[in-house]
């Protein structure tokens, strides 16, 4: 969860201003601007929230949260290019430019910046002479600029219309910052990174490209030869079944769409048997169980056995273990309620495929608004937004600047604002909306559990049932665990993650209420599910045969794909995600 | 004689053997058996399909009722019903006469009444005998509304009940949408709009589109109209959202743009300005359809008409300017080589394209300057504009010359792109020989050519303009009339003697009087106008008072005495006092006692500007330097008018005073 402590160290500079209604924004725009970057992973590449206090010349001052930028020089200066309509044209500057710019200069006149010009309504291109592009804008004026990392293309609107795409400014450089420059005393100019609805509906904007990303991949092309297609998904849904022991709806599958089973009939009820005892809790038999049918393969697999063992423990601690339930005077039959399903795609390599961060896509960077008020000549100056974090590289960003007008008309005679230097960049505290593999399980029902004893026990839960005889014995069980855990580290040498399994395990005894503990996560069914899983795949693997259905890995490896388009910086992937297409 | 006796006699065998087969079908209609009935009605389905003389035959027989009363009777099975509708539905297909004799069975109430029937089939059938009928022409607009009748339809049948209203909607005319409104049309389909099936969805939307299209009533219902809790434009909004196909989008923007041109929604509303337009933009865009350009186009073309706001947005947006430029690409040269298919397909389409181009330039550029400077900056756009003016398709010529017009309203381009391009040498021919709303435009841009600015005046004279104009002055449309005497008041706008001379001897006296007898009043107007300017410098004022001074204060007279408003007899009087300012017209007025008093009554008129023009008429009368300016004085003070200068001095209208003041001036010096 590294993206909640890098929010918490965005937040941290909100709370110490102690701005309750900067929250609420703060809230708003995080909602925005998940919605605008859906594939944005802000762990890895920040969105700007604001311009940066760093990345501008001295004649830029910030305020308003550093939102407001305002033209601070007193005295104009006359470098050349600025000599000329001064007196009649504001003189400003909306654009994107890489990091390290000249700062002392309009956007679009160096290299590796772009930028569209109030003055005259042209665009500039890392040039100084600009091509005619669009209107003139001025004092009131909102503008706003969408890079499309679809089609690489970029576009700058006025108080909510699109100017067109601005044919020069195809953007190959993927690391652009939005950016305003400024030349004239007094000129004010408010950004909009999401703080605020956009004029321009850059949400239908990209409802259309949505809609056009989702027909290009219906519309792809599958296997030209007949019958390929169709006997493909046949087969990995046919292994799917099998993987994990649906014994009567593979066979009858196999039999319908003609296909031979790679594993015999007993081998997969076997499997059954056990996944079923173990998604029940009853970890105790199920070891014994896979003793019985795999003689060695828990003695080659001592961590293996070990998170069985553990897994034991703790279901003995939930009163649902077979050795404790015979204690606390219950009959073990009565418990056989598990529906032994395991749930879709949740075999632990999937999980870690899935759980990859997911990467930008469509837009990213949303900034700006303009507003002027003074016209004297002066030299130009550029600001850009917050670097997203040090040596962090921001996704080719989508930058859609977009504005909310100042009404204060400042006079010349109080240019000199007050400067505010502070950071707001604030990350969502939460992760950031894509949902890995465990998370989601945790919001799927839990009907799994339904109509076992553990139910009961919830609303009365006591330690392994309430059964003194049941508490020595899971006493006396955690004891081996400990001298197992010794003796492994003795032989395979230390093992962190073993250390840690025992350690979470042992700490549900220190809370009265294990249940409602920060550990009691531990107690729930669905942490059955992985052990099962592992579990399952060692089986299989001694079989020779694959460990991870193949429709488990399309799955892992199409979300994988999108993760990798999306840190290439390949704009279409914000519109395709795998949950879509899994009903 | 003979041989031709027994042609004749074969023909009527033959007609007679034709009347027979037809006779046999309609009488086994009539048999007792129910199940010789159905054989019966089958087999006349099959006789009468494409057989327009079988179907003429068996309406003759009176196949009809019969037909009709079996499809009623709830005895008759349901299939012997579905036959009789399915011959019914042939019989509609044949001529027009055919459909008046099936309405006039009143098929239509027996059909509605079947749609109350749960079988589908039947309810079909019902239904595409419905359309056949309700779309033809001779059908009486009054009984197409009847389809709202029906107390409730079901869902199913929907799609066809909207269906055969878009079908109806291809003939719309105002009178239509009235009794389609008057019927309830809106109410019955506004729920439409959110039906589950995307087909009824849209065929409620273009009945929408249609109902509203310059409707006054319609549209300000419409805007009041909740769908679900949701107001109508709100619906239509979201059916303009990006995702939604093209069509759809297409159609509701249709929708709020009649809304909004017929006065029910305000040009800066959010869901024109933000929404509408940029759609509209958006359907003119190379990856959309060529169709959907030329509607796109033509649809923003209206809605920002009357705007000059929306004008602005637009020519602002998406590069329009450049985009429209594509409209003229068509057939490009790769379609010609690549594939035959989208050859034809484009050739198809150039026209409409274009002329579509047209329209929008033509709007866009109406009213703002610096649009009108991107337009002709546009790459090729007056040669585009000038080869259009000599298409062979008159829809081009017609947008041509509305572009052309549109852009003609520009001191800049007149002086420079129209003079440099020629464009009066394809403008004039165009007005030699075309239809009226063309040669409207074609005559109003003329107008602008000829302003005294206009490098291309000179050129037109010498192309002997001014008999085309004189005979546009004779039209039966007032648009040419006024279009016509504009021209050569332009013209006669301090031209020299010579042009004015050939203006009255073309024009003639006889209708120059005329003209100042017109009922329309733009007519009268420019009229005086040109009278006004023919009579300005004092050598043109006297000759021309010299040969038709009679005729003029004859004319004058009139239109003084008459009703006229303000400005017709500001205009009057001020051809008075350019009359006053020539040395031997101005007798004219000082021998006419009745001329004087008139103009002395305008002196003490209410109406400042009336005041004006009369104080000046007197003022060139008793003009010091001039000879005889003694004895006019004289006169004019024995008639009382130094009083009224006296007074006209206290004035409060500055001009008044001071003109008042100069005119006493020659009396005391």
């Amino acid at each position: 969860m590294s993206g909640q402590s890098s929010g918490c160290g965005f937040l941290m500079s909100v709370v110490v201003h102690g701005d309750s209604v900067l929250n609420e924004q703060e809230k708003e725009l995080n909602q925005r601007l998940r919605r605008l970057y859906p594939a944005v992973n802000e762990n890895e590449t920040p969105l700007p929230r604001s311009w940066s206090p760093k990345d501008k010349f001295s004649y830029i001052g910030l305020s308003q949260n550093n939102l407001r930028v305002h033209y601070k020089g007193m005295t104009p200066r006359h470098t050349q290019a600025a000599s000329r309509v001064l007196l009649l044209h504001r003189y400003m500057g909306i654009g994107l430019s890489a990091q390290g710019v000249n700062m002392n200069r309009l956007p679009g006149w160096d290299k590796h910046s772009y930028g569209y010009h109030g003055d005259d309504g042209h665009s500039f291109c890392s040039s100084g002479t600009g091509q005619p592009y669009g209107p003139t804008f001025t004092t009131g004026d909102v503008i706003g600029c969408c890079v499309n990392l679809i089609n690489n293309t970029c576009f700058y609107t006025k108080n909510g219309h699109s100017l067109g795409n601005d044919l020069r400014q195809q953007s190959q450089y993927p690391n652009l910052y939005p950016t305003v420059g400024l030349q004239t005393p007094g000129e004010v100019v408010d950004a909009n990174f999401g703080q605020h609805p956009f004029v321009f509906d850059i949400e239908d904007y990209m409802r259309e490209w949505r809609t056009k990303i989702q027909a290009q991949i219906d519309r792809f092309p599958i296997g030209e030869r007949e019958g390929e297609w169709q006997s493909m998904i046949q087969k990995m849904v046919a292994s799917y079944l099998v993987h994990h022991s649906y014994c009567a709806t593979a066979e009858a599958f196999a039999k319908s769409t003609d296909q031979a089973v790679h594993e015999e009939l007993a081998s997969i009820k076997n499997r059954q048997k056990i996944q079923k005892l173990v998604l029940s809790g009853r970890m105790g038999e199920a070891i014994e169980t896979t003793q019985q049918l795999y003689p060695n393969l828990l003695e080659r697999n001592p961590d293996l056995l070990f998170m069985l063992k553990v897994r034991q423990f703790i279901e003995m601690v939930n009163g649902t273990d077979s050795e404790v339930r015979c204690l606390g005077g219950r009959s073990p039959k009565s418990q056989d309620s598990y529906p032994g399903s395991p749930r879709p795609f949740s075999s632990p390599s999937h999980k870690a495929s899935s759980s990859q961060p997911y990467l930008p896509g469509f837009d990213s960077n949303c900034c700006n608004g303009v507003t002027s008020n003074k016209s004297h000549s002066s030299s130009p100056h550029s600001h850009k937004p917050c670097p997203p974090g040090s040596g962090s590289t921001l996704p080719a960003s989508d930058i859609s600047l977009n504005g909310s007008r100042s009404q204060q008309p400042i006079s010349s005679s109080d240019v000199d604002m007050e400067v505010d230097h502070f950071t707001n960049g604030v990350t969502e505290s939460s992760s950031n909306g894509f949902l890995n593999g465990s998370s989601k399980h945790a919001t799927e029902p839990d009907d799994c559990d339904a109509d076992m004893e553990v139910e009961s026990a919830q609303s009365k839960r006591q330690l392994c049932g309430g059964s003194q005889a049941a508490i020595e014995r899971m006493i006396h069980f955690g004891r081996e665990l400990q001298s197992m855990s010794e003796h492994l580290r003795r032989e395979c040498g230390k093992n962190s993650a073993n250390k840690k399994m025992l350690k979470d395990a042992f700490s549900l005894l220190a809370y009265s209420d294990p249940w409602n503990s920060p550990v009691g996560y531990q107690l729930d069914a669905i942490q059955r599910e992985p052990v099962c899983s592992t579990l399952n795949s060692a089986i299989l693997e001694t079989h020779n045969l694959p460990k991870q259905p193949p429709l488990a890995q399309a799955v892992g490896q199409a979300a994988q794909c999108l993760a990798i388009m999306a840190r290439t910086g390949s704009g279409s992937c914000a519109f395709a995600s795998v949950d879509d297409y899994l009903h | 004689g003979i041989c031709n006796g027994e042609t004749v006699s074969v023909i009527i065998v033959l007609m007679q053997e034709v009347t027979a087969t037809s006779r046999h079908y309609v009488d086994r209609l009539f048999d007792p058996d129910p199940q010789k009935v159905l054989q019966g009605v089958i087999d006349m389905k099959n006789a009468v399909i494409g057989n327009n003389k079988q179907k003429a035959n068996l309406i003759v027989l009176g196949a009809v009722p019969r037909l009709l009363y079996l499809l009623q009777q709830s005895s008759s099975s349901l299939e012997l019903r579905t036959e009789c509708s399915v011959v019914l539905g042939s019989l509609a297909m044949g001529t027009e006469n055919n459909i008046k004799s099936l309405v006039d069975c009143h098929i239509i109430p027996a059909l509605l009444q079947g749609l109350l029937c749960p079988d589908l089939i039947f309810i079909e059938a019902c239904l595409r005998c419905l359309r056949t009928v309700f779309i033809s022409p001779v059908t009486p607009v009054q009984l197409t509304s009847t389809i709202f009748d029906i107390p409730c339809l079901i869902s199913k049948t929907q799609e066809y009940i909207t269906q055969i209203f878009s079908h109806c909607c291809k003939v719309f005319t105002p009178e239509h949408q009235t009794v389609l409104f008057n019927h309830g049309a809106i109410q019955n389909i506004a729920p439409l709009l959110i039906s589950p099936s995307y087909k009824v969805r849209m065929q409620a939307l273009k009945c929408f589109s249609v109902l509203a299209y310059e409707n006054t009533q319609v549209s300000m219902t419409l805007v009041n109209v909740l769908v679900d809790g949701e107001l109508l434009s709100q619906v239509f909004v979201r059916m303009m959202q990006r995702d939604q196909p093209i069509e759809m989008q297409l159609t509701a923007a249709k929708c709020l743009t009649y809304m909004c041109r017929a006065g029910a929604i305000r040009t800066d509303d959010s869901c024109v300005v933000l929404k509408t337009l940029p759609c509209l933009v958006r359907m003119c865009s190379k990856e959309h359809l060529l169709e959907e350009r030329v509607e796109g186009a033509e649809t923003l073309a209206y809605l920002m008409e009357p705007d000059v706001e929306l004008q602005r947005i637009a020519s602002t947006t998406d590069h329009l300017v450049a985009m429209l430029a594509d409209y003229f690409k068509y057939p490009s040269s790769v379609s010609a080589i690549t594939d035959i298919k989208r050859l034809d397909h484009d050739l198809k389409h150039a026209h409409e394209l274009r002329q579509a181009a047209f329209k929008l330039y033509a709007s866009l550029g109406s009213n703002d300057e610096d649009i009108r400077k991107k337009i002709t900056e546009t790459e090729n756009m007056m040669d585009r504009i000038v080869s259009g003016l000599s298409e062979s398709s008159i829809k081009v010529r017609l947008a041509a010359v509305r572009c052309l017009h549109s852009l003609s309203r520009s001191v800049q381009q007149l002086r420079t792109s129209f003079h440099d391009h020629a464009v009066w040498k394809p403008l004039m021919k165009l007005l030699q020989n075309a239809p009226d709303e063309v040669l409207v435009m074609a005559s109003s841009t003329l107008c602008n050519l000829l302003l005294e600015f206009s490098p291309s005046k000179e050129p037109i004279l010498e192309s002997g303009v001014i008999e085309l104009l004189c005979s546009l002055t004779q039209s039966d449309s007032p648009a040419l009339r006024v279009n016509g005497i504009w021209a050569l008041m332009n013209m006669a706008f301090q031209a020299d003697q010579k042009v004015k001379g050939e203006i009255v001897r073309c024009l003639g006296t006889e209708q120059l009087f005329r003209l100042l007898s017109d009922p329309d009043t733009n007519v009268l107007m420019k009229t005086l106008g040109l009278l006004r300017n023919l009579l300005s410098t004092r050598p043109h004022i006297d000759q021309i008072m010299s040969s038709h001074g009679k005729q003029i204060m004859q004319a004058v007279t009139l239109i003084l005495e008459a009703e006229h408003s303000i400005e017709v007899k500001e205009q009057t009087l001020c051809i008075l006092a350019n009359i006053a300012d020539g040395n031997t017209a101005k007798e004219l007025i000082m021998t006419n006692d009745d001329m004087l008093q008139k103009i002395k009554y305008y002196m003490g008129h209410s109406n400042v500007k009336l005041q004006l023009a009369a104080t000046f008429c007197i003022s060139n009368l008793i003009w010091n330097e001039e000879d005889g300016s003694q004895e006019r004085q004289d006169k004019l003070r024995e008639m009382g008018f130094v009083d009224i200068l006296h007074k006209l001095t206290q004035a409060s209208d500055p001009n008044l005073s001071d003109r008042a003041k100069t005119a006493m001036q020659q009396y005391l010096a």
